[in-house]
Order: structure tokens, then sequence, then C-alpha cells
């Protein structure tokens, strides 16, 4: 295990002192972002990059807090980035998600207001009556973010719920008011809570600037689009440079000069692989600190990015570990590699935002690490924490693992030094 | 002494081709052992086979009493290689190099430093050990690409042709340094197909040729395979056709063979002053100008010559 992280250790020194590599791996995601920054005029105030997301509210509540919700879409805060249109009938808003006409469908159900708010004992006692949110899963991104604006007022509601009630629960311990008036006093607190929710737009300002349930305030920013989506551009480039150093180990003579000293197979191919994987991360989260430093960048909840970032790197991996393994020489790997990275820049939504392609090639692209970690830095930027990353991580994991697996069958056919 | 290598009947097969064709030997503790033969004639795919990078295809060897293809880990742990071809990062410096190479020969902490500084002295290159290797000579890289191979004192040191491509001072050096490490008791298993290197080195000789131990001995008992006999080296000018007159000479009485290298006809014969005129006779009538002769007594040159009818190097 130790000679495992002596390689990967030595393999990154080796690709920080080559200057050609970290032009590539650093210097140009970085000036691509701070072009695309210049480009969709974020350095000067300009829009998103990303807008009119269709969504469908079917309002079946018609009460103040369903009323509040469909008023913070049609707000004019998130008039350019949202297209809300309304329906009465949850089945045809389904519907039209199925038929990639939407984003996403939010359906308000009969009585939601009621179970937040009780307006009397009976409905006090009624369970829970929760929003469905309806999501088009060949449009992540867009759906992504009409979940974090909807996540944002339902932690605002939760906020303002729980402090009513602790305020209640205070003023009994502090004998300011009775047990026997804590229910009408309650009733009173809870008109006053609709009221707001019926202002809530104002009193919460939820538009693209919403806010998370930590209560941090959240604003979507072009470059946390094109941030993630350059550095996992030429991610790709890396795990490629990584793999060719493989092959190039064994046409400079190292290779099998590690294999005569008492270093085994597998812990060599461990150590260049651990090496590749180092060296990703840290390209990564080089480029998420340099964006942050220099622009500004919220990339979102750090604990988040930092995993994110090495499921992402893992997966890459596993591609770069492929190609290897299918390529005979360094040259092959280069240019598959470099082919690769262009591929599923395109696929993976890193150059283009994958809801702008056809739904075939959204499909497509879900074989792409890019695609997956796109998801997840999108989320991020939108206020989601590590428990919305379960999806992205978890294909980001599996598909490393399988590719590895390949790769090692692959490797093991090869005999990388046995003429 | 006893013995620290012995090989037993050594195949390697790619395919149909046969690199090496069942050959056995054994090295003394303490000994230098050459391995003399051209380019292409199985010594590389040997040492590769002993140093447990290539499964034989069949046979065995013992390195230190433990089997090459049993032990492999317990080999390794014995041996030390210096590879042909240099076998380094070049974007690391020689320092890190050898601190690199040492950890994956299981040395660690102040040994491990101690051990590169010696190792560094011994290659001449303290003073510029904090160079990255990509900015040093041919002939600096090759005493690095040695100083790898010395770095956890092995019992046996395999180094394969470490003196192809560079120039006569670190030739010089390298050889200087073969023989230091065997004083201080280093058994070294060097493979050349410079004869020069084998003659001036070697305590045994092995002559490879096709993938065969064609003879083996000290080169007192291989010369005298070929008994007294000179070998004659006639250059010819460069319009001249040497297979013309190596054709003529060859039915000469006293000629053993004669053989092309190049712009030269060797010739082997029991007594060259003896058949002198009668080859500058042969040329003459052929109107082949000779430039120069010369006369060699006999050596490795002129064994390898007697076995295979070929040049070293052919």
């Amino acid at each position: 295990m130790n000679k495992l992280f002596l390689i990967g250790i030595k393999d990154l020194k080796i690709m920080f002192r080559d200057r050609a590599a970290l032009i590539l791996i650093l210097l140009a995601p970085f000036l691509l972002t701070l072009g695309m920054g210049l480009v969709t005029g974020r350095f000067s105030g300009g829009g998103s990059g990303i807008s009119d997301i269709p969504i469908v509210i079917v309002n079946l509540d018609k009460d103040s807090l369903g009323d509040a919700l469909v008023g913070v879409f049609n707000s004019e805060d998130l008039a350019d980035l949202v297209e809300p249109t309304s329906s009465e009938d949850a089945d045809a808003a389904r519907l039209l998600v199925d038929g990639n006409e939407a984003a996403a469908a939010i359906i308000i159900p009969v009585g939601f207001t009621q179970s937040v708010i009780p307006q009397n004992e009976s409905a006090a006692s009624n369970q829970e009556i929760k929003i469905e949110f309806y999501s088009n899963p060949s449009r992540p991104t867009s759906a992504g973010i009409v979940k974090a604006i909807l996540d944002g007022f339902m932690a605002r509601l939760d906020e303002m719920r729980l402090g009513g009630m602790t305020s209640i629960s205070q003023l009994i311990v502090s004998g300011r008011i009775l047990p026997q008036d804590a229910n009408q006093v309650g009733e009173e607190m809870g008109a006053r809570l609709q009221s707001d929710a019926g202002n809530y737009n104002e009193a919460t300002a939820i538009s693209l600037n919403t806010s998370t349930s930590a209560g941090e305030a959240v604003e979507f920013d072009a470059l946390s689009y094109f941030a993630p989506g350059m550095a996992l551009m030429f991610l790709m480039y890396t795990v490629s440079y990584g793999g060719r150093s493989i092959l190039a180990e064994k046409s400079q003579g190292t290779l099998p000069r590690l294999l005569v000293s008492p270093t085994n197979s597998m812990q060599v191919l461990g150590g260049k692989v651990f090496g590749i994987f180092l060296t990703g991360a840290a390209q990564m989260l080089i480029l998420v600190g340099a964006s942050s430093l220099f622009f500004q960048l919220k990339w979102g909840d750090a604990l988040g990015v930092v995993l994110l970032v090495l499921a992402a790197v893992f997966g890459a991996t596993g591609w770069g570990m492929l190609i290897t393994a299918l390529a005979r020489t360094p040259a092959q790997v280069g240019s598959v590699g470099s082919a690769v990275m262009l591929i599923f820049a395109m696929l993976g939504g890193s150059l283009v935002q994958l809801d702008n392609l056809p739904a075939v090639v959204q499909t497509l692209g879900r074989i792409t690490p890019n695609a997956w970690a796109m998801d997840g830095f999108t989320t991020l930027a939108f206020g989601g924490t590590l428990a919305t990353l379960s999806t992205p991580i978890l294909a980001l994991l599996t598909m490393g693992i399988l590719l590895f697996s390949i790769s090692v069958v692959l490797f093991g056919k090869k005999n990388l030094v046995q003429k | 002494m006893p013995n620290i290598l012995e090989v037993q009947n050594l195949v390697k097969n790619y395919g149909d081709f046969i690199a090496v064709k069942g050959i056995s030997f054994d090295i003394k503790e303490g000994e230098i052992f050459s391995l003399l033969g051209p380019n292409g004639a199985g010594k590389t795919t040997t040492i590769s086979m002993l140093s447990t990078l290539y499964t034989p295809t069949s046979g065995d060897a013992t390195i230190g009493g433990h089997s090459i293809t049993k032990e492999p880990m317990a080999v390794k742990q014995v041996i030390g290689v210096v590879p042909q071809d240099l076998a380094l990062y070049e974007d690391l410096t020689a320092r890190e190099n050898l601190i690199f190479w040492g950890q994956m020969y299981g040395l660690s902490g102040k040994s491990l430093n101690q051990r590169v500084d010696e190792v560094l002295e011994q290659i001449g290159l303290t003073d510029k050990a904090k160079n990255r290797v990509k900015t040093y000579s041919g002939g600096m890289k090759r005493r690095v690409n040695i100083g790898v191979g010395l770095l956890h004192k092995p019992r046996l040191l395999f180094m394969d042709e470490p003196t192809v491509g560079i120039d006569p001072q670190s030739r010089r050096a390298i050889l200087d340094t073969v023989k230091d490490l065997n004083k201080q008791g280093m058994t070294l298993l060097y493979t050349t197909h410079y004869m020069e290197e084998a003659q001036e080195l070697s305590d045994r000789v092995g002559i490879i040729d096709h993938g065969e131990l064609i003879a083996l001995g000290t080169q007192a008992e291989l010369t005298k395979q070929v008994g007294q006999t000179d070998t004659l080296i006639l250059r010819v000018g460069e319009n001249d056709d040497p297979e013309t007159l190596a054709g003529a000479l060859k039915g000469l009485k006293g000629v053993q063979h004669a053989e092309v290298t190049e712009n030269s006809v060797a010739i082997v014969t029991p007594s060259a002053e003896e058949i002198l005129a009668a080859v500058v006779s042969k040329a003459n009538e052929r109107g082949i100008k000779i430039r120069t002769m010369e006369i060699r007594e006999p050596n490795l040159e002129a064994v390898f010559l007697n076995l295979t009818g070929r040049a070293l190097r052919d």
C-alpha cells in the first residue's frame, strides 16, 4: 500500500513539473471560464445564461400558501428564469413533463395550506400533505433549478412554522400565557403566517436570490455553470494524460524497472491510478479555489463540492484507464483522449447546456462523468447540500468501478511488459 | 566459492521464434561473468528472465537459492538491475530519482538518505544531485542509471550493455565502477557486444549467439579452443569490394575463415605472416587495393569468428 502511494505522489510531482501540461490542465480551463464569463456578461452584471425554463404548476390547494407558491414562480424576479404555466389537471401536467415540454411540474395538493397552518382542531389532526415535484430526468439542470426554488420556499415555510411553535412554547414556559390559551394564540399566529405567506415574494425575496434552508443567500451565477463545465472538460485531458504515462513508463523503461524491484504489478498499476486520481483531484480543487478567489464564485456546500469533485475524478479516471487499456502507444492515448475530451464536453454539458440538446443526446450524455458532475455542481450552486448529491455521486462511483473493472481485465490480457 | 546463480536449460519463445534456446550456466559468488554476443543474440532476453521480468517458456534458474519462477519476490531482493536503456524519471532530480527507487526497494528514513548520499558520491554526482536528470549529459544519465541499481546493495548485479552509445570517457568511468564494485564483493553479470569490455572485465565469459550459449569459460580456456590462430584484418579501399577479396581468399592454403566485416576482410589463420604474401598477390590479381593490415593475437573476437564464421559486430 505504501508503494502505491509513493508511485502516485511521484506521478503528481512529475505532472506539476510539466509546464505544457500545467497550461492545459489549469490555465486553459481558468481562461476559458474567464472568457465565458465575459461573453455572458457575468462580469458586467449580465444574465445567468439559463432562461425560460418551462414548468407547469397545478394549484389544487387554492388557499393562501398554494397561491403564494404560484406567486413566487410568477414573480417579476423570476420572469427571465422560469416560464410557468398553470393547469388544473395533475395528470395532464405530468404528461407535459413526460413529453419533454416542461422541465418539471409542481402539484400543490388540496389542503396543503391547511396541513401547514391548521385552522381548527380537526384539521390539526390531519396527516401532512406534501407538494409533488415531478421532474424531467432529461432536463436535470433546469429541474434542479426549479427544485432549488421550491426547496427555498418550503424551507422558509418550515422556518416560520417552527418559529411559531417555539414562540408559543416559550410564552407558556415564561408564564406569559396560560396553556389553555395556547390554541387561540397559535391560531392568531397562523393567521399572521398566512398573511406573510401571501406576501411571500416581498417578505423573503424568493427569486434568483433565494434562501437555502440554512438561511444563506444563494445567487445563481453563469460561472457556476461554466467553471465546472471547463474544469470537467480539462479533467478528461488530465486523466488521459495520466493514462498515457502508464504506456510512456513502458516505453521509457521505468515500468520494467519498477517490476524488477520488489514491487508487484498490482501495486504499480494501483499507484499509477492513484497518481491520476491525485492529479485530477488537485486540478479540480485548484480550479475551484482559483475561481472562488478570483471570480468570487460560490460553488456551494464545501463538503458537497469536495465529495463531488472526488467522485467526478474517480469516474473520469475510469475512462482514462479504459482508453489506456485499449490503446497501444502513448500517442494513441493522447489523440483518443483529446477526442474523448471534446466529445464528452459536448455530450456532458460542459460546452452547451444539456437541456438545450436533443433528448437522445441528453440520454447518451449520461455515459460521461461531465453530465453527472454538472448536475451535482448546478444543484450545489443553487444551495443543494450533500444529501441532494446522492444520485450524481453514486452514478460517478458506479461508472468508475465499472470502467476500472473492464480496464483491469484488458490490462491483464495485454500484459504491459512481457513481449 | 558457491554459486550465486544457476541457470538450467532456460528457454524463451515468442510464437514460433525461439529467442533463447535452452541455455545453462552458473556464476560463482564474487566473480564478473560476461555474456558476450552480437545484437539480437538473446542477452537482454536472458537477463529479463533472470530478473523475473519475463516468464521463461521452460527451464528455471536459482539466484541466491531462490527459483526465478517460483520465488520471484525473493529473487528481486537479491538482485540489482541496470537496464540497457536509461530507465529514469527525467523531470525528477538525480536525488529524487534515487530516493524514489530506494523506496521501491524498501529503504526509508535516515538509512535511505545516507545510502543515496553514498551512491551519489560513488557515481560522482553529489554536486549536481539537485539538477533534473533531463539537464544531464548522456554519460551522467548512465551513471544515475547505474546508481539506481546499486541503492539496495544487491548481491548480484545485472548490467545489460551499460556502455552503449556513450563517449569513451564515460565508458572508462563505467568500466572502472564495475571493477570497484567487484572489488567490494559484488557479483556481476555483464552483457556486452564489445569484445574488449568482456576481455578487460571478466573472470569468465559465455558467448551467446542466436539464443544459444556456444562457448563458456575463462578467456584462456576460450582462446585455447581456437588454437594458436591469428586474425588478419585487411581494410580495402572504398571503391573495392571486400566480398570479392574474401571469396578469392577462401580457397587459399592456411586460411581457415575469411569473412567480410564492413569495409574489411577478417581472416583466421594459423600464421598470418606465412600467408601475407599470398594474400597481397590475390588482392593484386583482382585489382583490389589493401589500405591497411592488422594482425590480432587469439582473442574473443577470433573465438566468435571461429565458432560462428561471423564477426561479433555483424
